[in-house]
């Protein structure tokens, strides 16, 4: 039996276990969405604008380490998604976006809504296709998904022209994906393996640096245990925080923090993190890849360390720093080979051995740590975050907008279990909070999904309440309301002699009765006494809601290491 | 420990890639994007149906070129990347060349055409056109030796380069 393109396309999902497609519909798609109604075991969230289904799908991802899935029209309605595509790019999360286009005899005539969204998608995109025959629909959708998730995770954008969607054809779903170019590289390479162990079981002060290839990977408890084996500090990047659990229950059941814990390095990382990091005699970095916001000047950073580095990517590694030691792999994978090794091979006197270098970490932990004070009558922005902390469940998912709020959920709010926080980290995309929340919460409609937002960025995507709305996804936005974008507010104060120049927002919408608007809850503390409540009452609603603190303006997140300068140069207040 | 990007040598590479729309300026896309510079590129299929080869010319120091290499290899239409740092290779280039052919300069070119083994294959009153084929060095002095007589155009090919066969 014949099937058209879009019922294959259908197929093609159910066969991939897709669950739930953000998607907007237009004229390139409509034969897509004629047939939908056919298959109610796929979800379809109806956004407010295709830049909101990118990210949907992406906090679905994120959240979930499933591929997830966009669906938009041709020309604006793929145009939209670009930033939310990118943003996926740069943080490796697995995605499928599928664009609709114009009849193939039109493409190149500048047909009405067509534009070349693969050319413009491609140096944003792990890979992209466009379908010219609806023969080959089938396999491509099978290329698409198994590109996604495997190696180094990316979106892979697919093209679909109307009428390729209305022919029809045999429908044959591939068992296998034969791609001659794309082998990666996921079994790490044992010597090299050996060389890591080598090096690590002679170090006096070992750091373990992981990013986000920790989360992707799922080798959490991997690096976990080899911490608590090496007796060696941990940091992490933005994207790797949760990766490690910060905090740990004491015998008495309070929470304390990890004692290998460092908290996050690199620009606004912590004064200990970046000192050992800065003194360290071997870097060991897991998932990461080097970032500008990591390293600081890169000439200076971990002048004392060797360098051992594992990542899928090959690309990743000797990119920005040179490395030792390389071990071109699956993270979980490395690591469990790795521990294998310490385990049969314990390190003598190891308490002895670490105590000097542990005891100067609780040094510098002493000496500088987070800190900030909430007195008077303005309500710190941290003292939010923390009292978030503080109420939320450990399986909470806190999503960010980018700025301030994302430093200082990344500062005081402890994450503990992996995949627990959603965040721009290599694009720093404003805008990307809230409808990554409402992917995570469509993913997970029973935990407690919360995005710490600006009151700049939350007006970059705040349309998407109504989709929240609409779908009863409860999340709860925390608005850092500072009247500023504050984060480039605080560069103009420390780099550019205090002018505010565009950063001041004093023309902002009433959030509480814009929540109204939406049909979701307002609730604003202007008090540091209102916090905790107005906290605790979101929290027992089973509704869409919108938090509006007023906080003091002129805050700043410190540390701060001053763009171009090493990362032991911290601005500490 | 640090890494500085400097200029530094020329580079030969090879990209075998599947045959496919877009491949061509994913490569080039590469480049360019990540700031890498082309100095020249040539494609056409191979024998093998389906697959075709790229060869181009790139400048940088061993930590850009071990860059470029790692990033054509990540690209998902490209089947393999020839390095050619530690290989022996032929590499030839090839030049169309149009130059002023009056009374007096006409035996003076065919001089040099015929020491550089190269091919007239089109005469006017006033022009030769002069088919040449070799290495970088080649052209270059041909260019040179024409150059003084008067080159109205030239239109080269770029490098195409192979691997040399290993001599058992
Ligand atoms: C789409 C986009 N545009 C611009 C920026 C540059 N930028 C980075 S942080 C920031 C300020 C954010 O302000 P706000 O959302 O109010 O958060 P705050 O820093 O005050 O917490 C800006 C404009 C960006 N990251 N993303």
């Amino acid at each position: 039996m014949k099937l058209t393109g879009a019922q294959i396309f259908f197929e093609c999902l159910k066969k991939e276990g897709v669950e739930v497609i953000f998607g907007f519909p237009g004229g390139a798609v409509i034969d897509i969405y004629h047939e939908m109604p056919k298959h109610p075991s796929i979800r379809h969230i109806l956004v407010r604008h295709e830049q909101g289904a990118a990210h949907m799908a992406d906090g679905y991802a994120r959240a979930t380490g499933k591929v997830g899935v966009c669906l938009v029209t041709s020309g604006p309605g793929a145009t939209n998604t670009v930033t939310g595509i990118a943003t996926a790019y740069m943080d490796s999360v697995p995605m499928v976006i599928f664009t609709g286009q114009v009849p193939t005899p039109l493409i190149g005539n500048d047909a009405f809504q067509e534009v070349d969204i693969v050319g413009i998608t491609r140096p944003c995109t792990k890979h992209n296709y466009l379908v010219k025959d609806v023969n080959d629909l089938a396999r491509i959708i099978r290329e698409a998904f198994y590109l996604a998730r495997s190696g180094r995770p990316g979106p892979v954008l697919v093209d679909l022209p109307k009428d390729v969607i209305q022919a029809s054809t045999e429908f044959r779903y591939p068992k296998t994906v034969h791609l001659r170019g794309y082998k990666p590289t996921v079994d790490p390479h044992q010597g090299q393996i050996h060389r890591a162990w080598d090096l690590l079981k002679t170090a006096k002060r070992p750091v373990l640096y992981a990013g986000g290839g920790v989360i992707i990977s799922s080798a959490h408890k991997e690096l976990l245990r080899l911490a608590e084996m090496l007796r060696a500090p941990v940091t992490t990047t933005l994207m790797g925080l949760g990766g490690f659990p910060a905090v740990i229950r004491t015998e008495d059941g309070q929470r304390a923090l990890h004692p290998l814990w460092l908290g996050m390095l690199g620009m606004h990382g912590t004064f200990r993190a970046n000192m050992a990091v800065q003194n360290c005699d071997v870097l060991f970095a897991i998932g990461a890849r080097f970032d500008d916001r990591v390293t600081g000047k890169i000439s200076g950073f971990a002048p004392k360390a060797k360098i051992i580095h594992i990542d899928v990517d090959p690309t990743s590694i000797s990119k920005n720093v040179l490395v030792d030691i390389p071990i071109v792999g699956d993270c979980k994978k490395a690591l469990q080979k790795l521990n294998e090794l310490v385990e049969k091979e314990p390190i003598p006197n190891l308490e002895e051995l670490r105590a000097p270098w542990l005891e100067q970490i609780r040094q510098w932990k002493e000496t500088y740590p987070l800190a900030y004070k909430q007195e008077g009558e303005t309500i710190k922005p941290q003292y939010v975050v923390e009292k978030i902390f503080e109420l939320a469940p450990e399986d909470a998912i806190i999503t960010t907008e980018v700025g301030q709020n994302q430093m200082w959920t990344a500062q005081y709010f402890h994450f503990t279990k992996p995949r627990t926080l959603l965040t721009s980290g290599g694009l720093g995309t404003m805008g990307y909070g809230l409808p990554a929340a409402i992917g995570a919460q469509v993913a997970f409609p029973d935990r407690l999904v919360i995005d710490v937002a600006g009151d700049g960025s939350i007006q970059m995507n705040i349309q998407e309440m109504m989709t929240a709305v609409c779908h009863e996804l409860p999340v709860k936005v925390a608005i850092l309301n500072n009247r500023f974008l504050g984060m480039v507010r605080q560069w103009q104060e420390l780099f550019y002699n205090k002018n505010y120049c565009a950063t001041c927002l004093d023309a902002s919408p009433d959030f509480v009765k814009l929540a109204d608007a939406y049909g979701a809850v307002g609730l604003r503390a202007t008090k540091p006494e209102e916090v905790e409540p107005v906290l605790r009452e979101a929290f027992s609603t089973k509704r869409p809601v919108i938090m509006d603190f007023w906080v003091n303006p002129e805050e700043g997140v410190y540390p701060m290491v001053p763009a171009g300068k090493e990362i032991s140069e911290m601005l500490l207040v | 420990m640090s890494m500085t990007r400097q200029n530094g040598l020329r580079h030969t590479i090879g990209v075998l890639v599947e045959n496919q729309p877009g491949v061509l300026s994913r490569v080039a896309g590469l480049f360019s994007g990540r700031g890498f510079n082309i100095e020249s590129l040539t494609v056409a299929e191979t024998n093998e149906p389906g697959l075709s080869r790229i060869t181009l010319v790139t400048t940088g120091d061993q930590h850009i070129l071990e860059q470029i290499i790692k990033q054509l290899n990540k690209l998902i239409n490209v089947i393999k990347v020839y390095d050619f740092r530690d290989t022996e290779f032929v590499e030839r280039e090839m030049a169309l060349i149009k130059v002023r052919a009056e009374q007096h300069t006409r035996a003076e070119v065919l001089r040099i055409v015929d020491i550089f083994r190269a091919k007239v294959v089109d005469v006017s009153p006033h022009f030769y056109t002069i088919e040449v084929t070799g290495d970088d060095g080649k052209i270059q002095a041909i260019l040179e030796l024409l150059g003084q007589i008067g080159i109205v155009e030239v239109a080269r090919t770029g490098k195409a380069a192979l691997a040399r066969a290993k001599k058992h």
